[in-house]
């Protein structure tokens, strides 16, 4: 389980100092709902600090490595959750995606990640970042495996009011083995200036493998996604901003010593955050400040319904949009930590998935320099169906999702058969 | 004579804040309960506490009482509004910020533009409601540490509460409190509110404002903390008076937040200035917009079910206190002034009811209740509900004076202990020995003892001054410490002097 969802049995850290020992009184409701399907909770996962950060470099309990390179990131914030199914820890991980959070550490560490439509899977008991974008899903090691994880936890939660009670179908039952007939659209933005040469081919030879299949691939056009990143920056953080106000050393968690209240608050603050978490803050503050709000928070809200009506349109031609999870393969612990910039980069496909609300999977479709690639495939709202259906049809034309990090020290691109890992 | 001049020239503008605590049964966005008065943090879980990972989902029933409220103030429902976060830092907030309903142009709050009518300045006035939104109560500090600490209690916190704004369209302290009880009346004949002010479950906060007849707004001071009726009208006549001091005298008002002081009989402005605060209010995205549904056959086409639609509520709205007004015109033939008093409160309303019930005389009960009855709940400050008295103990009492058996003077000196303590009427009479004197034996010889004590008062009667008559009616009052029954005395004396 990602450390930002809540369990009765371990503490609930988010990655941060301030919740200290926390521990909640209640579980998740996708916890309860694993429980009761006979799911065993082993531990909790490293991540990105509240789930801000795509390298879980940003954790008060230090950073996650990459199983395929230890020198290497596994992607965030779901960076423990990937990184423990790429290792073969557990066969089945909890992850949270608000910008990517899923996906990305997902094609980071070789593995599958889905990310459900908004409102699919309740959000009870998830440590909020950013409510209006926050979902919980899926890490496995197969698609398959995904789906019957997906299965478990989906469907509409009375305690969360953006779930929605709409039918769960058996998702195993939608992964019949063909892509015939489905139309997948390549987003053109989606492969222009800043995608890495080894991460476009990867993605463009899975294009191939889908086409020979049977599906019939066009390219499609999202032209507001280039603006998805600010967009994505301005709404999360606000969201945020306010989210994470109840860390104030009142109630639970870290509380720093001070002679009054308003001392209390800001040294507990100071103290219980790290710099990415406080950055953020300060951002969607000033988003929502007055003078400030209709040219950010307001504008960024209308360009976010303008690229759902993107991917509405887009979703008019084609039944998925293709796309990579992330424009460059996993690079180097501390690379773009003095760059919040680039690393936020790191999340440019990924982002306007969330902004839409759409589901999106990551399954690995190659290997650079003994790293994992990731493709995306998304979808129309609450049509994960499809998704699983093209992703498992995908994996089970390639060879991908064999692979496995070379933990025993054996090689690069160590191949181990499934055995005794399902 | 300046200061008289000076009274004319402003004219006082003053519109109503109304928090009113609804009477659910559970809070505003979880399952805990609302009983006032339970021990510390008993009533709590991780969504009031604000706890990681909690949600908020929206208590369909304080929907369904604010939607009363829209409709029995003859608001606009809005078929769809949304909750926002209002951002600001107190131990007493648990997620630091409240989830309220702010009115932005593309999210209005759930109800607007409505209207209350009251009467005042000899007339009937409409006073415009500008909106009715939905909120979250905080919890409450205590502070027992003697400044080293405070204690929280969150049993409140997420309490159910309405927020009801006026236009500034009341002229008077005297008309916000008249406006006041008229609203409180409409709020427990809906069901809505306890209406108790001393418990908070009704808090008003007045902005005040004079100006020169014809000009612009002038500058308002908020007052706050006021716990009754009557301290809303003495904060706000002595908030009228301080500012037409300031004016009068050149100056200018400050816009502040001013606190009523009950004891000094004063307002302060509160020590902390507040600098402007920004609440950065946005859309709550923990909560899908609020609809509202029209019809009932609307909520059926949209699947609403947890909220009732806007005419099933209107069909189940009990009988208003401006119906009852009308009723009590027509069907009692009360005054004007009566009936509007004996509806201020659905207390007084339904105590008139039921002592006309036992006693079918409107006029003498309302005179009772709007006299005698009125005049001694203001002076105790106290509602009619909080005594122990019931309407068989008026009808009682106005039997006893419709037999004779005491005047009404005795009764209206008995009136109050009858309030305050319950005691039967009967009982008291009986024990005290009050019971008019109508035997007219007993009578007579009192009569001839003062016909013959008073020979000058007799020779003017007789010579056609009939003020001399009080005199001698007074004294036969005198010589029976009040019990004699007047009209008997009257007629006797009448009788005596006709015949010497």
């Amino acid at each position: 389980m990602k450390d930002n969802l809540c369990t009765v049995d371990f503490p609930t850290t988010c990655g941060s100092r301030i919740l200290g020992r926390w521990i909640s009184p209640y579980d998740a409701t996708v916890v309860a709902r694993l429980r009761r399907a006979g799911a065993i909770v082993i531990g909790k996962t490293n991540l990105d600090e509240f789930a801000m950060g795509s390298s879980t470099e940003n954790s008060a309990f230090g950073p996650t490595r990459n199983p395929w390179d230890p020198s290497r990131v596994p992607g965030g914030s779901s960076g423990g959750s990937a990184a423990a199914v790429a290792a073969s820890f557990v066969p089945l991980a909890l992850g949270s995606d608000t910008g990517g959070s899923i996906r990305q550490p997902a094609g980071f560490c070789g593995v599958v990640g889905l990310k459900p439509t908004y409102g699919r899977v309740s959000r009870y008991g998830l440590v909020a970042f950013a409510s209006s974008l926050d979902q919980v899903g899926p890490l496995a090691a197969t698609v398959a495996d995904a789906a019957l994880l997906l299965g478990v936890i989906a469907g509409g939660d009375p305690r969360d009011s953006t779930s929605v009670e709409a039918p769960v179908p058996d998702y195993t039952q939608s992964l019949t083995g063909t892509v015939r007939g489905l139309r997948i659209g390549l987003a053109r933005e989606a492969f222009g200036e800043g995608l890495d040469s080894t991460v476009r081919d990867a993605v463009m030879a899975a294009s191939r493998v889908l086409e020979a299949h049977g599906a019939e691939v066009m390219e499609v056009s999202l032209p507001t996604i280039a603006y998805a990143l600010p967009t994505y920056y301005l709404l999360a953080t606000s969201e945020a901003s306010t989210n994470l106000a109840r860390y104030d050393g009142v109630r639970y968690g870290l509380r720093a010593a001070a002679p009054d209240l308003y001392a209390m608050y800001t040294r507990t603050r100071r103290d219980g955050f790290g710099a990415e978490v406080k950055r953020r803050i300060m951002l969607g503050t000033y988003a929502l400040s007055a003078g400030y709000y209709e040219g950010f928070f307001l504008k960024a809200q209308r360009v976010r319904t303008l690229v759902r009506s993107d991917f509405a349109r887009a979703f008019e031609q084609v039944d998925l949009v293709l796309m990579p999870t992330s424009p460059t393969v996993p690079f180097r612990l501390g690379e773009k930590v003095e760059d919040p910039l680039q690393m936020y980069l790191a999340d440019v496909y990924t982002i306007p998935v969330n902004l839409a609300g759409l589901p999106g999977i990551s399954v690995p479709c190659g290997l650079a320099g003994g790293l994992p690639i990731g493709l995306q495939l998304i979808g129309r709202p609450f049509d994960e169906e499809t998704v699983l259906r093209a992703a498992h049809a995908y994996e089970q034309a390639t060879e991908w999702h064999r692979r496995r990090p070379p933990l025993d020290g054996a090689g690069d691109e160590t191949a181990r058969q499934g055995g005794g890992r399902r | 004579m300046s200061a008289l001049r000076a009274g004319v020239e402003f004219e006082v503008v003053i519109g109503l804040e109304i928090h009113v605590q609804l009477l659910t049964s559970s809070k505003m966005f979880c399952a805990c309960p609302t009983t006032f008065g339970a021990p510390p943090n008993t009533q709590v879980c991780p969504v009031c506490l604000g706890l990681p990972g909690s949600l908020p989902v929206l208590n369909g029933r304080a929907v369904d009482l604010g939607v009363r409220t829209a409709v029995a103030l003859n608001c606009t429902v809005h078929p769809q509004s949304r909750f926002h976060r209002k951002n600001y830092y107190y131990p007493d907030l648990p997620k630091n910020y409240q989830v309220t309903q702010y009115q932005y142009l593309v999210h209005p709050p759930l109800a607007t533009g409505g209207w209350m009518e009251i009467a005042a300045g000899g007339r009937r006035r409409r006073i415009g409601i500008r909106r009715v939104h939905l909120e979250e109560d905080t919890g409450r500090l205590v502070h027992p540490g003697h400044g080293r600490y405070s204690l929280v209690d969150y049993n409140r916190s997420g309490v159910p509460l309405m927020e009801i704004v006026t236009d500034p369209d009341l002229r008077a302290p005297q008309e916000a409190r008249t406006f006041l009880a008229r609203l409180r009346a409409v709020l427990q004949a809906i069901g809505v509110s306890t209406g108790r002010m001393e418990e908070g479950s009704l808090r008003v906060d007045a902005n005040v404002s004079l100006r020169r007849f014809g000009e612009a707004l002038g500058t308002r001071t908020e007052v706050k903390n006021m716990n009754s009726l009557r301290s809303v009208e003495r904060a706000l006549l002595f908030e009228v008076a301080r500012q037409r001091q300031v004016l009068t005298a050149g100056g200018a008002v400050e816009q502040e937040t001013r606190h009523w002081d009950e004891d000094r009989g004063v307002t302060f402005a509160s020590r902390s200035k507040e600098e402007a605060q920004d609440y950065r209010y946005f859309p709550e995205p923990d909560l899908v917009p609020l609809v509202v549904p029209r019809t009932a056959a609307e909520a059926a086409a949209m699947g609403v079910t947890a909220v009732k639609a806007v005419e099933e509520v209107r069909e189940d709205l009990p009988e208003l206190p401006e119906q009852r007004r009308q009723r009590y015109l027509r069907d009692f033939g009360l005054s004007e002034y009566d009936a509007d008093l004996v509806t201020s409160s659905a207390s007084m309303a339904a105590f008139f009811e039921e002592t006309v019930r036992r006693f079918p005389q409107p006029k003498t009960v309302s005179n009772w209740l709007v006299g005698d009855v009125t005049a001694y709940l203001n002076a105790e400050g106290r509602e009619l509900e909080d005594l122990p008295v019931t309407p068989d103990h008026l009808a009682e009492l106005l039997r006893l004076i419709e037999a004779g058996t005491v005047s009404g003077r005795t009764a209206k000196e008995l009136l109050p202990e009858i309030l305050a303590s319950g005691a039967r009427p009967g009982d008291l009479v009986r024990a005290r020995g009050l019971a008019q004197i109508s035997d007219r034996e007993a009578l007579q010889a009192v009569v001839e003892e003062v016909v013959r004590e008073y020979p000058a008062p007799v020779a003017d009667v007789r010579a056609g001054k009939t003020q001399a008559m009080t005199f001698l009616v007074g004294q036969v009052m005198k010589k029976t410490r009040g019990r004699a029954n007047p009209e008997m005395v009257t007629a006797l004396l009448r009788e005596h002097l006709r015949s010497p």
